[in-house]
């Protein structure tokens, strides 16, 4: 398939390998900071072509995983509403709360939607106007925008029937709560492609500077991740910091222009609970006062509601790269997709749900020798 | 269970001892198979059912027999490459077939929404017409029942059949052994795609066309041209991934599979990229898997080749000899991973 098939060449991938192998002189701890990524690496065996001095740790970017329990309580409260037409992207639907999800809700006669895109709610609100139409709003800086723009449609048509769940993250804020942290093992970042294709990469360049850390904007194919590799440790052999795009078929420095202005319209910056990790100051979007009337919290009287999470999870340290999956004890017996514990098992783009798909039944070691010489 | 229990007095979620039916019991992942082997098997199972296989082989009167149901409650009912009719049929007789058997009589049962459009209705008999005489099955009794408007979406169809066993060794995961070759009779993911894209309204560059389509022919032209076959099993909801999984656990062998040779064809892993599906797991209604021994590769995939319906017959991977239970993956890059078990039905993701 064009624009994916040659970012997945076998040859080329073992020549960003070898490439690799010639820079590395010592070891070096770099964090992909998207769930497409972890997913990319985990599906594909990305981490098996690295050198053994290169370790690939796995960030917070995984909009399902870090929705805070309490957002996802007042989906299913709204949910589980008569009135309510509850519309969401697919794998929200899985998410535990406290004692049920949203597949549950809609098992026991809920009206609960997977839409495509948020602007097929609002169509859903036009048609039905006896229906009150909630749009589960989650994600980071890709999916605002068309959030921004279902709200801002919805406006224009006067429409009092839909209203959205703000669960809207921010990553830069994230990345630089990893980097302030004394514990954090990261020297390098791969920063999340899509994000910056909306957003751009102006944002990282103070905390590049502030930290002398690596940010390298990278692609979600094998081979981008592999050379945004490369690119990040040859930085740190030659003892440089800067933002660098690998991602440059779609991402440009000053990002979607128009998109970013929508976005302003309609949201504002907030602090943001994130699944896992707790509260970040201005980590997060919520809707700006004069889209007041289409945020679902006010409408179905669930904003003050608070939840707390278990505490059993160690998903906090794996989103900050202080902890691999299956390090932790719960991985895999008491801890499965079926029946997460938290935030990285949770969705499929989490850290431990990737793990504990491709990674949980071990390669037989003939096998594993057989790959490693170049079978 | 004392470990659903997490600090603080919150719950988390048992999802394996669900209160209420999900749709995903009814995924063919591995919540459709607790369901099977946590409530149906202990009350219903027995040693002649061939428990997890598309079919039971049974012993009447002398005869050898492979007897099979299904039901069918897709939406919509009408789909690119076929219908609720053509599926009904083509998905009873490929259980047959895959049973190593001459398909031969049809149930079918009607459940019908009330105000469905008497003109789809007709439409629907008219493919199972078609269907039936093309498989060379004939449909010999059946039942129709009405329910409320509301109540269904607009019919759901359930087939029963039998036909005579034609091949003289079990064809079946018990059967196969190390050093076995698995051959895929074609491209994968089209039926999972066009239903998906039909029922959601999404538009690709090219309609997705289903693959549904008897594989009797192929199946008889092995067994009549003597090809040693191990076990069939044509590759419905999970697809090839999970047909692959349930055979290496059930089998405890290890099956390894090769990314680069599954055919896909480019508008089906398109619409999955943008999805964010994995083929693999995709529904098909015209394809399956064979397990023959080494020896018997060329022949049966020329044999293979000569069908209209697997003429693009590959052999995609082998049974290893490493202890197992499990399928690997080459992936695309040459990496090596594991293939499991979807939970449930894949859901289009976020980003």
């Amino acid at each position: 398939m064009k624009f994916i098939d040659e970012y997945r060449d076998p040859e080329a991938a073992g020549g960003f390998a070898r490439a690799l192998r010639r820079i590395t002189t010592r070891p070096w701890t770099l964090m992909e900071v998207c769930g497409g990524q972890t997913h990319a690496i985990v599906k594909f065996g990305v981490d098996e072509l690295l050198p053994p001095e290169v370790e690939l740790v796995h960030g917070p970017g995984c909009p399902v995983c870090v929705t805070p329990l309490e957002l996802i309580e007042k989906a299913l409260e709204i949910a589980a509403m008569p009135s309510v037409t509850f519309c969401s992207f697919g794998d929200m639907l899985r998410v535990p709360g406290r004692t049920t999800d949203l597949l549950t809700v809609k098992a026991r006669g809920g009206d609960v939607r997977i839409v495509y895109s948020p602007l097929d709610a609002v169509k859903l609100a036009r048609e039905n106007p006896d229906r009150e139409v909630v749009f589960f709003a989650v994600g980071f800086e890709t999916t605002a925008p068309a959030n921004a723009m279902a709200v801002f449609q919805a406006a224009q048509l006067g429409l009092t029937n839909f209203s959205i769940l703000v669960s809207h993250v921010l990553v830069p804020p994230a990345m630089e709560a990893i980097l302030s942290s004394p514990k954090s093992r990261v020297q390098g970042f791969l920063a999340a492609g899509h994000v910056c294709s909306v957003m751009g990469f102006t944002e990282y360049e103070p905390p590049v500077a502030r930290y002398r850390v690596p940010i390298v904007v990278t692609g979600f194919e094998p081979l981008d991740i592999l050379h945004g590799v490369y690119m990040c440790v040859k930085q740190l052999e030659e003892g440089r910091a800067e933002v660098e795009n690998q991602y440059a078929r779609a991402v440009r420095r000053d990002g979607n222009v128009q998109a970013q202005l929508l976005m302003r319209e309609v949201f504002r910056i907030v602090p943001r609970k994130w699944r896992g990790v707790g509260e970040i100051p201005e980590s997060g979007l919520g809707l700006a006062e004069p889209y007041a009337p289409f945020d679902a919290e006010l409408r179905f009287g669930v904003a003050s509601h608070t939840a707390d999470e278990p505490t059993e999870c160690c998903s906090g340290q794996i989103m900050q790269g202080l902890m691999k999956p299956h390090e932790c004890p719960a991985f895999g017996t008491r801890c499965t997709p079926e029946h997460p514990l938290g935030a990285t098992m949770v969705s499929s783009e989490g850290a431990c749900a990737a793990y504990y798909r491709y990674r949980r039944l071990t390669v037989p070691q003939q096998e594993q020798k057989a790959v490693s010489h170049g079978n | 269970m004392a470990t659903d229990l997490a600090p603080g007095g919150t719950c988390a979620v048992p999802i394996g001892d669900h209160a209420h039916v999900l749709l995903a019991h009814g995924g063919g992942g591995r919540l459709t198979n607790q369901l099977i082997d946590g409530l149906f098997l202990p009350a219903f199972g027995n040693p002649s059912s061939h428990a997890h296989h598309d079919g039971a082989h049974l012993n009447l009167g002398g005869a050898r027999l492979a007897f099979s149901t299904d039901s069918y409650v897709v939406r919509p009912m009408f789909f690119p490459g076929g219908d609720i009719g053509t599926l009904a049929i083509n998905g009873t007789v490929n259980d047959l077939a895959m049973c190593g058997a001459r398909p031969q009589f049809l149930s079918v049962g009607f459940v019908i929404e009330e105000g469905l459009p008497m003109d789809s209705l007709r439409r629907i008999v008219s493919s199972m017409q078609a269907a039936a005489l093309a498989a060379g099955v004939t449909i010999v009794t059946g039942d129709t029942k009405v329910v409320d408007r509301g109540k269904g979406d607009g019919v759901y169809v359930n087939t029963a059949g039998v036909g005579l066993i034609e091949y003289d060794g079990l064809i079946a995961p018990a059967s196969v052994q190390r050093g076995d070759v698995v051959l895929l009779s074609g491209d994968i993911g089209r039926h999972g795609m066009a239903v998906m894209a039909a029922r959601e309204g999404l538009q690709f560059e090219s309609d997705i066309e289903s693959d549904c389509a008897p594989l009797v022919e192929p199946v008889l032209e092995l067994i009549e041209s003597g090809v040693t076959i191990h076990c069939l099993r044509d590759l419905t909801r999970g697809g090839v991934a999970s047909a692959t999984v349930e055979i290496a656990e059930s089998t405890g062998l290890h099956i390894r599979m090769n990314e680069h040779a599954i055919p896909i064809r480019e508008d089906v892993r398109g619409a999955c990229e943008i999805l964010g599906f994995d083929p693999l797991y995709v529904a098909n209604e015209g394809r399956f898997i064979a397990f023959v021994p080494e020896a018997e590769v060329g022949r049966a995939l020329d044999i293979l080749r000569r069908c209209p319906v697997s003429r693009e017959a590959v052999a995609i991977g082998a049974v290893l000899e490493t202890q197992g239970g499990l399928v690997t993956l080459k992936s695309r890059i040459g990496a090596t991973r594991v293939v499991d078990m979807l939970s449930g039905e894949q859901l289009p993701r976020i980003c």
